[in-house]
């Protein structure tokens, strides 16, 4: 009698997920793959792209010095935003969660106010801000601080500067969440054991948001490594990154198998990087808050 | 002089007195619950001995020093909360040692009084467990060895039993009691449990909107309420309305068809007594007629409830083999005369 038994009963799951798997089929694993097998294919100057499935592309990415530099710094700007996110995101979230009502819906607004806002107005916004005339340098300039104009577009620390205020809400929101599952006797018990408020942090306080920290690396991350726009804008045509890399092969050079094969290897190195510290975490906490 | 003294302590929120010129001795040892309906400001007392929560205005004074001038963190009391307030990220011994850790205590030291606070509350095999993995009673233990361990000047309870279910909170209550009584620390409770309150404790303060409406033994308490609050939130009690009348110098009680000699003076007219269930015992004849209405089984006592002309009367019977009357059967109820208070708050009849 139960419907669990019944052979309908069993496809109903199916049949009730299968728009969102038509869905995810269709628009992503099919691009997925189509990227996949271009990647396989070779491209002549002369006769455009040729039918053939060769590791050619692969091969010249790892012997060039060029894509490596290039990766290497796709995921140097990522682990650094992703730094810059905790030390920023995580104190933010916690003071947020401190305050009072209405302060805390506010200030929560502003925290996550960089995410409201299109990307290309907000990167054009700090390319203003940045520029040999724009309000920082000339802010600086004038109060007599540098002599000469600071150089944040085209270069590394403006790309970092400009993820991390997208990204810091990220970490807000996954600090945010942990924090909120907090008992807040939990810290005036440390108090009344004997603890100060940097040991209440170190201690205490700490230790239970890292799931939500490292939640919240991992989406940073992943975000900074493949972000477009942004290291587009800032960083420009010279500073590449593997996501603006892949956007010139397929539309300046026209090069489209390198292209895809430069974005498999992004995805590749992305998934490997956030699986890893999934599986991190998920071993080093799993007895304490499973 | 006593060893914790709260002396006029108030917290005022806006315009309204959470806490109002609440005065406290606790003697050294003593075991003291504070006990009222929630909102009654009993939570807020505690926060403010152990620093949570800034008096308005009053001292607190431990062994004969300002207790307000000390840091919350530097005060040595031992807390256990409602919530427990485990550390989630540590194993049960972790977490017993932290506070000895905060204190410096060396490493050898630490060991062996947290194997000590373990077996105290028996639960020296769970030492490398997660609290997560371990029922409400047992983590309401880990809290108590947690406190106790650090040797606290006062233990602070908040509610420590209200997670528990009944059977559990029983024997904790009397595991609780022992505890206390071995280790001979100075203890205050806080709850809204009264049989808890009254179980535990040598003495209790009753609180209602801020103030202590009375400071007793829990048996002098409950036998002689200082205020009608008092006598209705401790245990049960009957309210019946009836004519009192004055003639040369003799001063009679009339509720229904039965009449009480009261020895102390009252003025004539309608008053209002209370009386314990448990006290009414049934007339083989007059008394207070009425008719059962109800018959309910508690294992060890029925509770009978009587329809009278004063209204509806509860009865506790002890379930000790004698026959009681059925529902529907016409009884009377009878009372002695020093069971029977002038209420409210007008203090004994006799």
């Amino acid at each position: 009698m139960s419907a669990r038994g019944a052979p309908r009963g069993r496809l109903v799951p199916y049949l009730l997920s299968a728009p969102a798997m038509l869905l995810f089929a269709a628009l992503l694993l099919a691009p997925l793959l189509a990227t996949a097998l271009l990647s396989l294919h070779s491209f002549n100057l002369y006769k455009g792209i040729q039918n053939v499935y060769r590791l050619d592309n692969y091969t010249d990415i790892f012997t060039d010095v060029y894509f490596y530099e290039i990766f290497a710094r796709t995921f140097r700007l990522a682990l650094l935003v992703s730094l810059i996110s905790i030390l920023v995101g995580a104190p933010e979230a916690y003071i947020l969660n401190r305050m009072r009502a209405p302060w805390r819906g506010i200030f929560l607004l502003v925290a996550l106010g960089p995410l409201l806002i299109s990307v290309v107005s907000r990167t054009l916004g700090w390319a203003l801000l940045f520029g040999s005339t724009g309000l920082v340098n000339q802010g600086l300039l004038a109060s007599g601080l540098i002599g000469a104009p600071l150089q944040f577009m085209y270069t590394e620390t403006g790309v970092v500067i400009a993820l991390t205020h997208v990204l810091v809400p990220f970490m807000v929101i996954s600090v945010w969440a942990t924090l909120q599952r907090l008992d807040p006797q939990v810290e005036h018990a440390a108090v009344s054991l004997g603890a100060g408020t940097w040991a209440v942090m170190r201690r205490i306080v700490l230790p239970q948001v890292m799931p939500g920290i490292l939640a919240g690396s991992i989406i940073v991350f992943a975000l900074a490594a493949s972000a477009f726009a942004t290291p587009a804008i800032i960083g420009g045509r010279r500073l590449k990154v593997a996501s603006t890399l892949a956007y010139d092969e397929f539309l300046n050079t026209l090069n489209w198998p390198l292209g895809a094969a430069i974005a498999v290897l992004l995805l590749v190195a992305n998934l490997a990087i956030i699986v890893g510290c999934n599986r991190l975490i998920e071993r080093r906490y799993q007895e304490a808050f499973g | 002089m006593a060893f914790l003294i709260l002396d006029k302590l108030t917290k005022l929120y806006g315009e309204t007195a959470a806490v109002d010129a609440l005065s406290l001795a606790v003697e050294k040892g003593e075991f003291v619950s504070i006990l009222g309906p929630s909102g009654c400001g009993k939570t807020t007392t505690l926060q403010m001995i152990a620093g949570f929560v800034e008096p308005s205005a009053g001292r607190i004074m431990l062994d004969g020093a300002d207790l307000l001038a000390v840091r919350p963190s530097r005060r040595g009391l031992g807390i256990v909360f409602q919530s427990y307030a485990l550390f989630p990220h540590m194993t049960v011994a972790e977490n017993v040692a932290f506070g000895l850790e905060m204190q410096g205590v060396p490493r050898a030291e630490r060991l062996q009084r947290v194997s000590e606070a373990l077996a105290l509350v028996g639960l020296e095999a769970f030492a490398g467990r997660f609290p997560r993995k371990m029922s409400g009673g047992q983590q309401q233990r880990i809290a108590l060895a947690r406190a106790l361990v650090i040797r606290p000047r006062v233990l602070l309870l908040d509610e420590p039993l209200s997670n528990l279910d009944a059977k559990l909170r029983e024997e904790m209550q009397v595991e609780l009691r022992q505890i206390q009584r071995s280790v001979g620390i100075t203890t205050l409770l806080v709850t809204h449990d009264q049989a808890e309150a009254m179980a535990l404790s040598d003495r209790v303060v009753v609180m209602n909107k801020g103030r202590a409406e009375q400071i007793a033994q829990a048996d002098e308490a409950y036998d002689r309420p200082a205020s009608g609050f008092v006598a209705s939130f401790l245990g049960k009690t009957n309210v019946l309305t009836g004519i009192a009348r004055v003639q040369g110098g003799r001063v009679t009680l009339a509720i229904g068809a039965a009449v009480w000699n009261l020895e102390a003076p009252a003025e004539a007219g309608p008053t209002t007594v209370s009386v314990r269930p448990e006290r009414i015992s049934f007339a083989p004849a007059g008394g207070l007629e009425g008719v059962v209405r109800a018959r309910i089984f508690h294992g060890s006592q029925w509770l009978l409830q009587i329809e009278t002309p004063a209204g509806r009367v509860s009865v506790i019977r002890q379930n000790n083999g004698e026959r009681l009357p059925q529902e529907g059967e016409r009884v009377g109820l009878t009372w002695r005369v020093e069971d029977m208070r002038l209420a409210p708050g007008e203090g004994a009849a006799t």
